[in-house]
């Protein structure tokens, strides 16, 4: 790896469009080599068989739905018996398997993904759009969720950084990645609430700012509400317009779906700005669906999914004690938020403007930057910045009678713990059973099941003797770890994990394994990427070295022969081959060997001849041999 | 820094109790849980229990000022957070992990005057939760409901609620018995602010024994205190059923 010190990445990995960001003094979104700063959340397979994602994938989505996989972050963590409403209005390709309480696969080219290895994908894309702008290997993230994600849904994301061969520091809520990069250099103080309406998810949290500390009071949210319930409805109303009007039933037609799919989201950009406008799509056949939309009809249609963020705003508020006068500042973050009737109904709720001023799409992934920058160590601008944030859902365990006793409450700062005491019924019993969920509700079958633990190897003991303590504990990620010792024998219980949604460390591994061919091709890439990055530093050096006096004093077959190597290095430089750019280096490194002397020991006598050092190091000696960066090994 | 900081907690925890005796998660030589090194092999050892007021270097006193505790959780929280050992070892991280959890619960715990005063009964001796767990357990075991002392002052408004919440049930919505039911509500609430004046009493009785070194007073206010989080706990359990039986 790297001998550099590591880089740390911040990714907003979005259901919609993906960013990565880097801080150093300020934080900034990486572009991709098309130089855009978003990546769509879109994973395909080109004609070849090959993974493509982002943009490249676009023209495939439309050609070839069945081929493409988008807003894959509504799947993670989830089991086939939770997404029966995503399946109607989303053509996710299911395997034929699937059983409930496990780990969905989904189809794509006759292969089968499991959700973390599609957003792996995405991740993959990522850091490679990283490693060509920093010219090295990066392999350290922090990584957004939603705030109102779940345990499995956190694991999901872990899970998928791995698989894409990034370790993940930390994972960050996104409204609270939003107020970092908010109150950066701002020097906020008071209390801010962040809404956060995405294309598949909203989140409503409540922080306190106060002397670079930025605690959580309270959040809420849906991990299923957002932009793509809006596209829905609008795909709905049109595929019912085609069906009644043309007589043509266009809903198994997955081309048609993702052309209407593409029109309606043009049209409700369009809206945004605009107070009417027409979706208008080619239909197979050479038909045409033409609707005119004005701003009033497509608020009346929204308008209920917009109003579904009112309730966790209005628990978030009462959770935090507060009152919307009391809030100080209002955040939008999120592309929905530039839906007009949104940023109305934030007004109304809040009492107050919010503020637009931040680019609703990248503040998220600037915010990850400056926690990643946090976590590296810190830097001036992060300096006294520490963030506190809170668990969305309550943790509890399965009593008698099928009742949730809650053991961490929602809200609770973390890291959080709570400790348990376990016993047994029966005489001799080696095994206690315990059943962990997470959520509101009174009863077990209401809330998430996590896992179930089996605490095993009790020693044999009379009922109710054993007193088994079992520690919870909510890491700063938001993600449950569990531990347990019999108290009277001191003995550290065995316990045996069955996570109900997520991939067992096996499943990880395997996942991790088969993705090494994915990473070849990164690697290759990434190998040219520092070549050509070396090549470009040996160039200019060279330029530099043509203007000075030395170059004067060499023969012309000296200048002839590093001419010849310079154009083979700018031939090589623009393959794909970074063994022959490496030679090309080389041979130019070797032929500008007596022009590089020359340099020095001008740079030297000119140094005799009373210039000072500054201005040495300035002008200088600008040598053709950069010391070569460390070689990268797998 | 951060590490000093970390020993200076070390010293914190080991004034505060710690039940039973363990065993080094590393070698298995027998440990004082108090301690956080292991005798035989030198490991650091997880965080033992803990009191929390020690957590704050703070005496065990009820009244205290929530805006210095604010300020000291800030304080502490920018030593111990795992965000600030993103470059230690994981042994590190997962103890400043340990501990920056312990210091969120006692924070927790603390800033709010009842679970305040429940850690302090429980520091005590008093195994409130166990005790309560106990009684729901065994009453789900045979079936029945769990036992709630009725507290005898209010054995007649509550007889009165209890006929007014069935009228409701079984019936339609009587204007009557819903303003009927709203004052109650009504009065219910005033008690609880009556309670809390109440256990603002109780805490500086106990503060104030503990200053004298008094421990049969500070017993005697403990238990009162008992009594009235049971009252409370009731009132509360009333008031919400009849919010629920108001909004159904």
């Amino acid at each position: 790896m790297s001998t550099q010190e590591d880089i740390v990445v911040g990714i907003d990995l979005g259901t919609t469009n993906s960013l990565v960001a880097y801080m150093e003094s300020s934080p900034t979104v990486i572009p991709g080599e098309d130089g855009s700063n978003l990546v769509p959340s879109l994973v395909a397979l080109d004609g070849k068989g090959e993974i493509i994602v982002g943009n490249p994938s676009r023209k495939q989505l439309i050609e070839q739905p069945e081929r493409a996989i988008y807003s894959v972050k509504r799947l993670m963590g989830r089991g086939i018996e939770d997404v029966q409403e995503e399946l109607k209005l989303f053509p996710f390709r299911l395997a034929a398997n699937n059983r409930p309480g496990e780990v969905l696969r989904i189809l794509l080219g006759g292969r089968e993904f499991t959700p973390p290895e599609i957003s792996a994908f995405i991740l993959r894309q990522l850091k490679r759009n990283a490693e060509r702008y920093f010219g090295t290997a990066v392999g350290k993230a922090v990584i957004t969720v939603p705030a109102y994600f779940n345990d499995a849904q956190r694991q999901a994301t872990k899970d998928a950084g791995r698989i894409a061969g990034l370790e993940v520091l930390r994972l960050v809520n996104e409204p609270t990645a939003a107020a970092l990069a908010y109150g950066l250099d701002k020097k906020k103080e008071g209390i801010v609430a962040v809404y956060d309406l995405g294309g598949g998810t909203f989140d409503i949290s409540i922080l306190k700012l106060h002397e670079g500390i930025f605690e959580v009071i309270a959040t809420n949210g849906d991990t299923h509400l957002g932009g793509d319930d809006i596209d829905n409805l609008l795909i709905t109303i049109a595929l019912d317009d085609i069906a009644g009007d043309m007589k043509l039933d266009l809903r198994r037609n997955g081309e048609a779906v993702q052309a209407i799919r593409k029109a309606v989201i043009d049209a409700k950009i369009t809206l945004s700005t605009e107070e009417q406008t027409a979706i208008e799509v080619e239909l197979p056949g050479g038909g045409r669906y033409l609707r005119q939309l004005t701003r009033a009809d497509f608020e009346r249609l929204a308008g209920p999914v917009i109003q579904r963020t009112i309730a966790p705003c209005k628990q978030a508020l009462a959770d935090a004690n507060l009152t919307p006068a009391q809030i100080d500042e209002v955040v939008l973050v999120g592309g929905s938020t530039r839906i007009p009737r949104v940023r109305q109904l934030v007004r109304e709720l809040f009492q107050r403007a919010p503020h637009t001023e931040l680019n609703p799409d990248e503040v998220v992934a600037l915010g990850a930057a400056v926690q990643a920058r946090i976590l590296a160590g810190g830097s001036h601008a992060t300096r006294d910045m520490l963030l506190l944030d809170v668990t969305p859902l309550s943790l509890g365990i399965e009593a008698l009678g099928g009742v949730v006793a809650k053991i961490i409450h929602r809200n609770s700062t973390i890291p959080a713990s709570a400790t348990e005491h376990f016993t047994t019924g029966v005489e001799g019993q080696a095994n206690v059973a315990i059943h962990v969920l997470q959520g509101e509700r009174e009863l077990a079958k209401d809330c998430r099941s996590l896992a179930r633990f089996d605490l095993k190897g009790i020693p044999p003991m009379p009922a109710g003797l054993p007193r088994i303590e079992v520690k919870f504990l909510i890491d700063a990620n938001g993600i449950l770890h569990v531990s347990a010792r019999e108290q009277r024998s001191g003995r550290e219980a065995e316990i045996d994990v069955k996570p109900t949604y997520g991939l067992t460390d096996e499943q990880v591994e395997s996942m991790i394994l088969e993705s090494f061919d994915y990473a070849e091709e990164d690697f290759r890439q990434r190998q040219i990427v520092e070549a050509r990055n070396e090549a470009e530093t040996i160039l200019r050096a060279l330029e530099k070295g043509r203007r000075g006096e030395a170059w004067a004093s060499l023969t012309a077959a000296e200048r002839n022969q590093i001419a010849a190597a310079e154009k083979e290095l700018q031939d090589a430089r623009s393959g794909e081959d970074h063994k022959a750019i490496r030679d090309a280096i080389e041979r130019l490194n070797q032929a500008t060997l007596h022009l590089a002397e020359l340099m020095m020991s001008s740079a030297v006598s000119s140094a005799l001849r009373g210039k000072d050092m500054q201005e040495l190091s300035s002008e200088g000696p600008a040598a053709p041999h950069p010391i070569a960066p460390a070689e990268i090994e797998s | 820094m951060a590490l000093l900081s970390m020993q200076a907690e070390v010293k914190n925890s080991e004034m505060s109790d710690a039940a039973g005796s363990g065993r080094c998660w590393s070698c298995g030589a027998a440990v004082d849980t108090a301690a956080h090194f292991c005798p035989e092999c030198d490991k650091v050892q997880p965080p033992a229990a803990t009191d929390y007021f020690s957590i704050f270097n703070l005496p065990r006193r009820l009244n205290l000022d929530t805006a210095r505790l604010e300020k000291e959780f800030y304080r502490l929280s920018r030593m111990l957070h795992p965000d600030l050992f993103g470059r230690a070892s994981s042994q590190e991280q997962e103890w400043s992990t340990e501990r920056s959890s312990q210091l969120n619960d006692a924070y927790r715990a603390l800033r709010d005057p009842i679970s305040r005063t429940q850690h302090l009964l429980s520091l005590e001796g008093f195994k409130l939760e166990e005790q309560s767990r106990a009684a729901t357990d065994a009453a789900r075991a045979s079936g029945g409901e769990k036992k709630q002392v009725v507290p005898p002052e209010l054995l007649e408004e509550v007889f009165e609620l209890n006929i007014q919440l069935q009228e409701l049930k079984m019936g339609e919505r009587d204007p009557e018995v819903m303003a009927q039911l709203e004052t109650a509500k009504g009065n219910f609430e005033q008690r609880l602010e009556a309670l809390a004046t109440e256990l603002r009493t109780l805490w500086s009785r106990w503060d104030n024994a503990q200053e004298r070194h008094d421990s049969t007073a500070g017993r005697d206010s403990l238990q009162k205190m008992i009594d009235l989080l049971n009252r409370r706990s009731y009132i509360r359990n009333l008031v919400r059923d009849v919010k629920e039986a108001l909004a159904d």
